[in-house]
């Protein structure tokens, strides 16, 4: 395939790298897929991420995300940052913070890191520490002091839901305190972990309500000196999310175990067979690959997107979120109000606006994310000893 | 804030600028994104080196394009960049 072939298509900018998916942390809201863990034995070597992200820049990729999981627990994260940094990649570490010592900081430095977005739980230890099931909120109030005297610009990430939106000023008070730069205060999404856990998790309307009040007070009292954005669940819009911008036409998401998808999340979905960067390369995977031009453009969308004069501005929403809750990913996401599945999305939204569910509406325990539930969790494998 | 100022110009610390020759253009790299720079604005922004004040780049887009009156141009762009916090001075 020749450059000119392709000069008109979408070409990757974004690069994920999901270098593990062992993570110190068990959030309730993790987006990493129920079995994470078949993915242990799997994971690709130094030289077969360099290769691939080698690839990748090929393409025109230029933002490249280093996740997981907990991408610190990768000893070779340091080698992998050098790399990809002398490509020219603008290289962001995505962390918890666990594992983050003076000594890789300084490292991360030297090889050419940007960027460092630090998660944090909650502001009170209490339900950090409760809603990773760990012992870490100290150590990260460690970690946000390293990522300032290595002169990086302090971006907090903060996961919010029903269980710790109502302390927004808190956070907001703990983030103006570790100088941070940016915050994001995300609402979690309903994806994998956290769609098992999704009664616990969405925030009643008042609960959302009074979290942007109180968020555009910090807003206009701190103007630029702390940027503030605020991600309300897409449940409580009548339009779906122009997810990941359209499938495969800005975003390459690459699996510990080098499976290529179009999103965090794509693994989940049935019939697509997605290609492994270890068989083929990226640009292959790219233009080529069934699953990456699945649901590229807008030739596979039924009614009612099909002739929604909104399409180009929405891509009709989220392949993964229609597969989950309408058993079909080529629907319209239920999001949408013209959707005819929207009643999944009405009915979610009205029991969350009740303080207290009944036994029989949720599910009894929260689901940690673990390794022993990803494993209960897990399409059952044939086992190799009995073939 | 008035751009004709002796102070250098610099790209924020969250910012890089470089050539991508896929795109064929500079692209403005920082968290989260990026933004492709038009022909002038690539012109622009790769003379932000720390050093240069906003005479000194009219100065040498003047010299590289001569005949051409650029300043109000530049400086209406560099007001832009200064604005969306994509270049301080110290």
């Amino acid at each position: 395939m020749t450059d000119s072939t392709h000069s008109a298509q979408p070409r990757p900018l974004w690069v994920n790298a999901e270098i593990t998916y062992r993570c110190p942390l068990h959030c309730v809201f993790c987006y990493n897929p129920l079995n994470y863990a078949s993915t242990f034995d799997k994971e690709l070597s130094t030289e077969e991420w360099v290769r691939v992200l080698r690839e990748a820049r090929e393409l025109g990729a230029v933002q490249l995300g280093l996740s997981g999981g907990e991408p610190l627990l990768r000893d070779d994260l340091e080698e992998i940052i050098a790399e990809a940094s002398k490509m020219g990649y603008y290289t962001n570490l995505l962390t918890s913070g666990i594992g983050l010592t003076e000594k890789r900081i300084a490292a991360f430095k030297t090889n050419g890191l940007d960027q460092i977005q630090l998660s944090f739980q909650d502001s009170s230890k209490e339900l950090n520490d409760f809603l990773s099931s760990t012992k870490t909120f100290d150590l990260k109030l460690k970690v946000a002091k390293l990522i300032k005297q290595y002169d990086y610009p302090m971006v907090l990430n903060v996961v919010l839901h029903r269980l710790n939106i109502d302390h927004i000023e808190q956070i907001l008070q703990m983030a103006e305190s570790m100088q941070a730069d940016h915050v994001e205060l995300a609402n979690s999404q309903y994806y994998a972990w956290a769609f098992k856990n999704r009664e616990y998790l969405m925030p009643s309307r008042e609960q959302l309500e009074r979290a942007e009040i109180i968020c555009n007070q910090f807003r206009e009292r701190l103007g630029n000196k702390m940027k503030l954005y605020f991600v309300v669940p897409d449940y409580y819009s009548d339009r779906p999310k122009a997810c990941m911008n359209g499938w495969g036409s800005v975003f390459l998401n690459i699996a510990p175990d080098g499976m290529a998808l179009p999103c965090h999340e794509a693994r989940m979905l049935p019939g697509l067979e997605f290609p492994n960067v270890r068989d083929h390369d990226v640009r292959s995977i790219w233009f080529d690959s069934h699953a990456f031009n699945a649901y590229r453009g807008n030739s596979w969308m039924p009614e009612p997107c099909r002739s929604c004069d909104e399409k180009e501005k929405d891509f009709g929403g989220c392949r993964c979120q229609a597969f989950m809750l309408t058993g079909d990913a080529a629907n319209t996401d239920p999001v949408c109000s013209k959707s005819p599945h929207h009643t999944l999305i009405t009915d979610q939204v009205a029991l969350a606006q009740r303080l207290n569910l009944r036994e029989d509406e949720v599910k009894p325990l929260i689901v940690f994310r673990d390794d022993k539930n990803s494993r209960l969790l897990s399409p059952q494998q044939p086992s190799p000893g009995i073939v | 804030m008035s751009m004709v100022h002796p102070q250098p110009l610099r790209l924020a610390r969250q910012y890089k600028l470089q050539w991508e020759t896929t795109q064929n253009a500079y692209v403005l790299l920082y968290p989260e994104g990026l933004i492709k720079l038009t022909g002038s604005a690539g012109e622009i922004l790769k003379r932000i080196d720390g050093k240069s004040s906003a005479s000194d780049i009219i100065n040498a887009l003047e010299a590289s394009y001569p005949g051409v009156d650029l300043k109000q141009d530049v400086i209406d762009f560099l007001e832009h960049a200064y604005n969306k916090g994509w270049i301080t001075r110290d």
